[in-house]
């Protein structure tokens, strides 16, 4: 990733002890002095140097249960059966449930394949992948130029493409929800400009688009930021001697902009490949993955194999999480050596 | 495509010219469409659930006037009714029969019912703002433990998040010990591991420590953020060590040192890792769907996806409620706008 220093601005000096503190600095000195005793004594025993320990230890008890002890365990779902969730009540199976989900007589057509939905789902979401992040990279590269130039209202328009970053999935769903309801207010423009009314997220291919869009419309405004930084950080000095040798601006868009702009967008372009991947939250309360299987993902096949469907398929949702985990560690090596190449230059 | 092209060949004698006229076009239809859901889901938010039925929706929270007749009785939608007379008065519907409906006045109930056809009377309609969109939830439908909830969740969950990770931030950043770029390492790799990858197993975990259906078990999963770690770590590398070593000559203990003089220095930093973790966890909805699955333990974001489940979506509420779960992200990102854009562009994370 490239990940430069945060860029903030450190306080001139600690501030000067106030008579009356605020009640949370109150607490959170009062909560700290209680913990001074037991690390005293953890002190006492391990050395200034064994501190060190004592501080990372509870972030790794956190990172062990919660993060790299469900990375091992997934695996071993992987091989095992039964709806069971105990590990132990689970039997080996090797490579059964990986067997299960690649049998496919070929896998253009998904009505070959043993697991169907499976398949249905992975089309789906290559699918959505490719115009969503298409759309969505191109968008937001024409939104971070026309934020990055000297216009009226600049931060206001900014602070509006950013918003929706911020609302819930479920928040995005229901506001578009609401939207494109049968009686909604799209709707209702479509019959005044003499439209037919349009029954969006029941028809398979619109409930498609919507989702695309829908995406598309809550994660820009992400994009855009991390484009606008990019765009900023190209030196003005570039720009001012390629305009006093009176060189076109659109001259100057593709021979100092797009090159210098290249690391970020590559990787906005597989930071956006990799969240379109996991497409679920919105989408879920949006359409549900209806109508039929139009609109489900991957995130979602995974999630209802394993926990909504009336058997509990666990082996062959974790199975079917690894092939997913492994799409994404492709592309999470592939930005972290374009990040790498990006910092050479 | 017409109109645009005459306004741009009138202006461009001027000094705009085509390419500022597609600028402005695509940032204003941006902001059409960026605010324009939002805000007509709030100005909807205020409607009564009689005035949401309406088709074509009416833009301000306009309904039917209705008057409550008789004592206890169902409000009744008021008309203005034409009379024989050739005036026309404000009366309310009582019945209807067939085409005609019998009408009776507001003002004297008592008095004999009026009949009249009724697609000659039109509906009298007046603004009405429905607060008890807002309240009704709250005090009937069990939003206010859901409101708890995800209060509850944020705040213990951003208190624990900034304490662990600066914790452990601080000896990344301030000790040299074995081990410690491996641990950093190890902490970063994780940067890109997904719930959705682990959830079978997460949730193994959770439910081995008996924690489903329950508030910890949302709470504690994701409290160890590598993005917290990072963040923190590098701010805290520009703390100078002289401050650090000062104190450890004025017989400081390290804890002290921690609290008393790198947490203080690191408030930029922490401010935006707790406004990043206060995001996280009021939006959160994967994670807690999985841990939590009864109504007593909801938070906002679950209450509001199961209400919307339901066969005949009570749309009045689930509008307001909808409004309150985005409202403390709209009020934060109004204040701390800066922060958060900092925060981003700086670590490519949210």
């Amino acid at each position: 990733m490239s990940l430069p220093v945060p860029a903030m601005n450190r306080p001139a000096s600690s501030a000067p002890e106030c008579p009356s503190e605020p009640w949370f600095e109150r607490a959170y000195s009062l909560a700290m002095r209680m913990l001074e005793p037991p690390f005293a004594a953890l002190q006492r025993r391990l050395g200034i140097k064994g501190m060190a320990y004592v501080f990372v230890a509870p972030n790794l008890v956190f990172f062990a249960l919660f993060v790299a002890l469900p990375m091992v365990l997934n695996v071993w779902y992987g091989v095992t059966g039964s709806d069971r969730l105990m590990v132990q009540d689970r039997h080996w199976v090797g490579f059964d449930n990986f067997r299960a989900l690649l049998d496919c007589d070929s896998y253009l057509d998904v009505n070959s394949c043993q697991q169907d939905r499976f398949w249905r789902a992975v089309h789906n979401s290559t699918l959505f992948v490719i115009l969503q992040v298409g759309s969505m990279v191109l968008l937001s590269m024409i939104a971070a130029l026309l934020l990055n130039a000297k216009i009226r209202g600049r931060g206001f328009f900014r602070a509006v493409f950013f918003f929706p970053v911020l609302l819930s999935p479920v928040v995005v769903a229901l506001i578009w929800k609401w939207t494109l309801q049968p009686d909604g207010i799209l709707n209702a423009a479509l019959l005044w400009f003499g439209g037919e009314r349009v029954a969006f997220l029941h028809d398979a291919s619109w409930a498609f688009f919507w989702t695309v869009f829908v995406s598309v419309w809550s994660h820009m405004g992400f994009y855009t930021l991390i484009l606008l930084a990019g765009l900023q950080s190209i030196p003005a000095e570039l720009y001012e001697s390629a305009q006093m040798d009176g060189t076109s601006r659109r001259r100057i868009f593709w021979r100092i902009t797009m090159p210098l702009l290249m690391p970020t967008l590559l990787v906005v372009l597989i930071l956006s490949l990799i969240r379109g991947v996991q497409a679920f939250e919105e989408v879920f309360i949006l359409t549900g993955g209806g109508p039929g299987t139009a609109t489900q993902y991957i995130v979602q096949y995974i999630y209802e194999t394993a926990f909504a469907n009336q058997v509990h398929l666990l082996g062959l949702a974790a199975a079917a999480s690894l092939l997913v985990a492994v799409v994404l560690m492709v592309l999470t090596l592939l930005q972290l050596r374009v990040s790498y190449h990006g910092k050479q230059r | 495509m017409k109109l645009l092209h005459a306004l741009t060949r009138t202006r461009l004698k001027g000094r705009i010219g085509l390419t500022d006229w597609l600028s402005y076009g695509f940032l204003l239809a941006g902001v059409v469409l960026m605010l324009g859901p939002a805000l007509w889901l709030a100005a909807s938010s205020l409607k009564t659930k009689t005035a949401l039925q309406e088709f074509p929706p009416s833009f301000l929270p306009t309904g039917q006037k209705e008057v409550r007749v008789a004592e206890g009785g169902k409000p009744l939608p008021v008309y203005l009714v034409p009379r024989s007379d050739g005036t026309s008065q404000e009366l309310a519907l009582s019945r209807r029969v067939g085409l005609m409906g019998l009408f009776i006045d507001p003002n004297a109930p008592d008095a004999e019912p009026v009949r009249a056809r009724i697609d000659e009377a039109r509906p009298v309609r007046e603004i009405r703002l429905a607060w008890e969109n807002y309240i009704e939830p709250l005090q009937r439908l069990r939003f206010d433990r859901y409101l708890t909830n995800s209060v509850l969740v944020t705040v213990i969950a951003t208190v624990l998040t900034l304490l662990v990770n600066s914790m452990c931030a601080f000896a990344l950043s301030k000790y040299s010990f074995r081990g410690r770029d491996a641990i950093f390492v190890l902490i970063l790799s994780t940067l890109m591991v997904p719930v959705s990858v682990i959830l079978i197993p997460s949730f193994l975990v959770i439910t081995s420590l008996g924690l489903t259906n329950s508030l910890w078990g949302v709470i504690l999963p994701p409290v160890a953020s590598p993005t917290g770690v990072f963040l923190l770590r590098q701010y805290m590398l520009t703390i100078p060590d002289e401050l650090i070593d000062a104190a450890r000559m004025d017989g400081a203990s390290e804890w002290r040192i921690y609290w008393r003089i790198v947490m203080p220095l690191a408030i930029p930093a922490l401010a935006v890792l707790g406004i990043f973790s206060v995001m996280w966890r009021w939006n959160d909805f994967l994670w807690p769907l999985i841990v939590l699955n009864r109504e007593e333990v909801f938070t906002l974001q679950l209450g509001l996806a199961s209400f919307q489940g339901e066969l005949d979506t009570q749309w009045h509420y689930l509008l307001a409620m909808t409004v309150l779960t985005l409202a403390p992200v709209v009020v934060i990102f109004t204040f701390l706008q800066k922060h958060i854009t900092t925060g981003i562009a700086s670590t490519g994370l949210k």
